[in-house]
């Protein structure tokens, strides 16, 4: 069912700016977000948090505890099961540390009791003796033989021997002699950058109501990207049945990656079961950076060389990231996308993870690629300006196209990065003036894109409506979308459509809300299932009619009869089809379970000027363009809303997002006063240019759109504060007391 | 036979090669086939790999056909946010 299969057809909803599904409830307050859950008899849970960055746990006392009024559960690491696969051992021992505690902020020990104020209070009589050890927190730091081992045992079989304990995975990718590249290169250069870690900084922090009976049959209501990675994590980590845990998906207030994973759930069902009664845990802002994913920091060196007209003789690429204190594969995605927006005849990236005494990573927009691509993008700026070659035209020289031999080994597909620079190079604002102390920046992104496992159920209504059963909260506009296809390929107003997001015992699996994969994939899948059902719908009227199911087709919400012998009969509407079900057979749905191939990579130019306080640092952006291939927009509002997001998150880490740890490991800034996200008062508008080159891989043409547009501005940022500071700057975030620094440095 | 490309840091675990030929007309087949002319591939396959074929990356689709010309590039196993 790819796009170049399909009849060219007229779009009659895809592609309507349609009306949110959740728009009311979410502006009037009726839409149930994780922590407005609650059940009878229900207890308040508590988690208690490491001080240290680095500790043994010598013990833990929990007789004060238990022994306060109100308290009801206590639970510590030991009230999980033993047996699992590594990463799921590894998620168990984020959520309740064992043996020892791996940052500050690891969970130790939970409690339940009638009140938060108890809990909080029974927090403080558990005695909990550390051996304190010393730590690391800089991937460069943790990487020399000599640094504090975090965990021992965790490499994989491709480390070379020798190294550090904490290093536990290294790659590489690429093609061709680098080293012949740079000898043919009129000018090379070679950089080091550092990123921060940054957090995902959704709005809504973890939180979760569970319920568990004396049957061990449990139900848990959370925030999620992802009810049945919840449920398979839960299970394992509980030693339970997967059918005996229901898990619902709440609305989402954000998540961007950092909630495909639990934290708190396993805890609230461990502390249910204990006590008989349900437990609902809600995580404090401080709790949420301290001891939720944020992205890697990364540590980057980066060499390309390019002739005097701009083509790039060769590039390589050293990253080094920490996923925390925990084992993490992000490296491997950073290091295929770093030079992905290239056609190179030699390039070669070499990727490490090391462990650090962070907080787990947890996936962001996008990991690891808006890190390496930084480096990147800010070697070949810094090269257009040495040679005095114009950044957008190089990057058309060099760009890759259909046919290109990948940076991480496959030929691409038709793919839109060409079309995409462009179009940015048409547009009026690459050629608007700057005035003196302003800069602008340039930077392409690209993503990977993921289809997944999917399952969708549509229901025909007999009243004619339509209902859809999906397994992915909403986090984009995915009802929306969904109901949009799904009309369109029934043929019926998108108003008919209602669009619903099941708990796990309601319908088949489903992968977790990520990869960009919800519109491109559960897209599919409905379409599918609308199909199913048509043919349902025919065979019956075939039936109605006496005639072959060949015989009738559907066109235009309608089946009609088709062909030679079919005969002469008005066409029957959707609505009369559903009215008769009862008579012609019974209930009619369709159906569409599959794992989802086919998303097809995605890129994205960014555009952005900016002007640099000499006297404080401080950068203001003045103008922003994004402008991205999204296949077919299926609903255009929210491809420029999650367009405009990312920019805006990538402001954020490009200027000021970071986790600041002090010697001891200490996190200086869990909260959004010290950790400064963009608000709208320093944000200009962000215009959003979407190119509909259809994905060949998806029917109507769709492309994920999610991930993709985080990646381009922390390079085009740091292009165009680099150009407006005169300095080239190489750590972000380039917040003012760095861009100071730099420009003192410069005199 | 099919060609196919492992990411470099395979290499000391295929006799030193990047690009392996094996016979095979299945995601699955290229898996196992692997596994067994190569045994230290074994690990990282058990941990999860995708496989872009002709330029579309599967991440889990066993019996994706697989033909003689067909451009096979095994990848590391890829997640999202």
């Amino acid at each position: 069912m790819a796009f170049d299969t399909e009849p060219k057809r007229d779009f009659k909803v895809v592609g309507r700016r349609v009306a949110r599904p959740d728009g009311i409830d979410k502006v009037t307050g009726r839409a149930l977000y994780g922590a407005d859950m609650s059940a009878p008899g229900m207890l308040m849970g508590a988690i208690l948090r490491s001080p240290h960055a680095h500790a043994e746990i010598v013990s833990i006392d929990v007789t004060a505890a238990v022994a306060l009024d109100g308290v009801k559960a206590v639970v510590t690491g030991a009230d999980f099961a033993d047996a699992m696969d590594a990463a799921t051992a590894d998620v168990r021992d984020n959520c309740l540390a064992r043996g020892k505690v791996l940052y500050d902020g690891h969970a130790v020990a939970a409690v339940a009791a009638a009140s938060g104020a108890i809990a909080r209070a029974a927090l403080d009589l558990i005695k909990v003796e550390y051996r304190v050890l010393p730590s690391v927190t800089d991937v460069d730091l943790a990487m020399r033989a000599d640094a504090p081992v975090v965990q021992a045992g965790r490499a994989v079989e491709v480390v070379p021997v020798g190294l550090s304990e904490n290093v536990t995975d290294h790659c590489e990718f690429g093609h061709g002699d680098p080293e012949a590249g740079f000898a043919a290169a009129d000018l090379v250069i070679d950089r080091s950058f550092t990123t921060a870690a940054t957090h995902q900084g959704y709005i809504e922090p973890h939180a979760c109501l569970a319920s568990m009976g004396p049957d061990g049959k449990a139900d848990l209501w959370c925030t999620t990207q992802g009810q049945w990675a919840v449920r398979t994590a839960c299970s394992a980590i509980l030693g339970m049945r997967a059918s005996q845990l229901r898990v619902t998906a709440s609305e989402i207030g954000g998540g961007f990656g950092g909630k495909t994973t639990v934290f708190i759930e396993p805890v609230a069902l461990a502390l249910s079961r204990k006590a008989g009664r349900p437990v609902k845990i809600v995580m404090s802002r401080t709790e949420v950076f301290r001891a939720t994913g944020p992205t890697v920091a990364s540590s980057i060196d980066v060499k390309i060389g390019m002739t005097k007209e701009g083509r790039i003789t060769a590039g390589t690429a050293t990253l080094r990231y920490t996923g925390g204190a925990f084992p993490c594969g992000t490296v491997a995605m950073g290091a295929q996308a770093a030079f992905a927006a290239y056609d190179l005849a030699a390039v070669r990236t070499f990727g490490w993870n090391a462990l650090t005494n962070r907080p787990k990573e947890a996936a962001y927009r996008a990991p690891g690629a808006p890190q390496a691509i930084y480096a990147v993008e800010s070697v070949v700026d810094e090269l257009c300006q040495k040679l005095a070659l114009d950044p957008l035209e190089v990057r058309l020289l060099n760009a890759a196209r259909e046919g290109t031999r990948s940076s991480y080994g496959p030929t691409f597909e038709a793919i839109g990065l060409e079309a995409t620079l462009e179009a940015a190079k048409a547009h009026p604002h690459y050629a608007a003036p700057l005035a003196a102390g302003q800069g602008r920046g340039l930077s392409c992104g690209f993503w990977f894109n993921f289809g997944g496992n999917t399952s969708v159920s549509l229901t025909i209504n007999t009243d004619g409506t339509v209902g859809i059963t999906e397994g992915n909260p909403d986090i984009g506009g995915s009802r929306a979308a969904i109901s949009q296809m799904a009309a369109e390929e029934l043929g019926i107003p998108y108003e008919q459509v209602r669009t619903v997001i099941a708990d796990t015992s309601s319908l088949g699996h489903n992968d977790v809300t990520d990869g960009s994969r919800v519109t491109f994939a559960v897209g599919l899948a409905v379409i599918k299932a609308a199909r199913d059902a048509i043919a349902k719908m025919c065979a019956r009227v075939a039936r109605i009619w006496g005639i072959d199911p060949e015989a009738v087709e559907w066109v235009d919400g309608a089946a009609r009869p088709t062909g030679p012998n079919a005969g002469t009969f008005p066409p029957m509407t959707l609505a009369e089809i559903a009215a008769l079900s009862f008579k012609t057979g019974g209930p009619i749905a369709g159906h569409h379970e599959s794992n989802a191939d086919g998303a097809g990579v995605s890129f994205g130019v960014h555009l952005v000027d900016v002007e640099v306080d000499r006297e404080t640092g401080a950068t203001k952006v003045l103008r922003y363009t994004v402008f991205q291939d999204a296949g077919k927009a299926v609903q255009p509002d929210y491809v420029e809303g999650q367009m405009q997001g990312g920019a805006v998150q990538g402001i954020g880490w490009a200027l000021n997002e970071e986790y600041i740890h002090d010697a001891e490991g200490h996190l200086l800034n869990p909260g959004f006063l010290d950790y400064r996200v963009p608000v709208a008062s320093d944000l200009p508008p962000i215009e959003a240019v979407i190119l509909e080159i259809p994905n060949p891989g998806h029917p109507y043409g769709v492309r994920g759109v999610g991930e993709t547009p985080i990646v381009p501005p922390l390079a085009a940022i740091a292009n165009a504060v680099s150009r407006a500071a005169g300095v080239r700057l190489t750590a972000l975030p380039m917040s003012p007391p760095r861009v100071l620094k730099a420009l003192t440095a410069q005199g | 036979m099919v060609a196919v490309t492992l990411w470099g840091s395979l290499r000391p675990f295929a006799d030193g090669q990047t690009v392996v030929e094996v016979e095979a007309r299945t995601f699955k087949e290229v898996l196992d086939r692997l596994a067994e002319a190569y045994p230290g591939l074994r690990p990282q396959i058990e941990r999860g790999v995708s496989m872009a074929l002709d330029g579309k990356i599967y991440r889990e689709a066993w019996f994706a056909e697989i033909r003689p010309e067909s451009e096979v590039v095994l990848m590391p196993y890829m997640t999202g946010g």
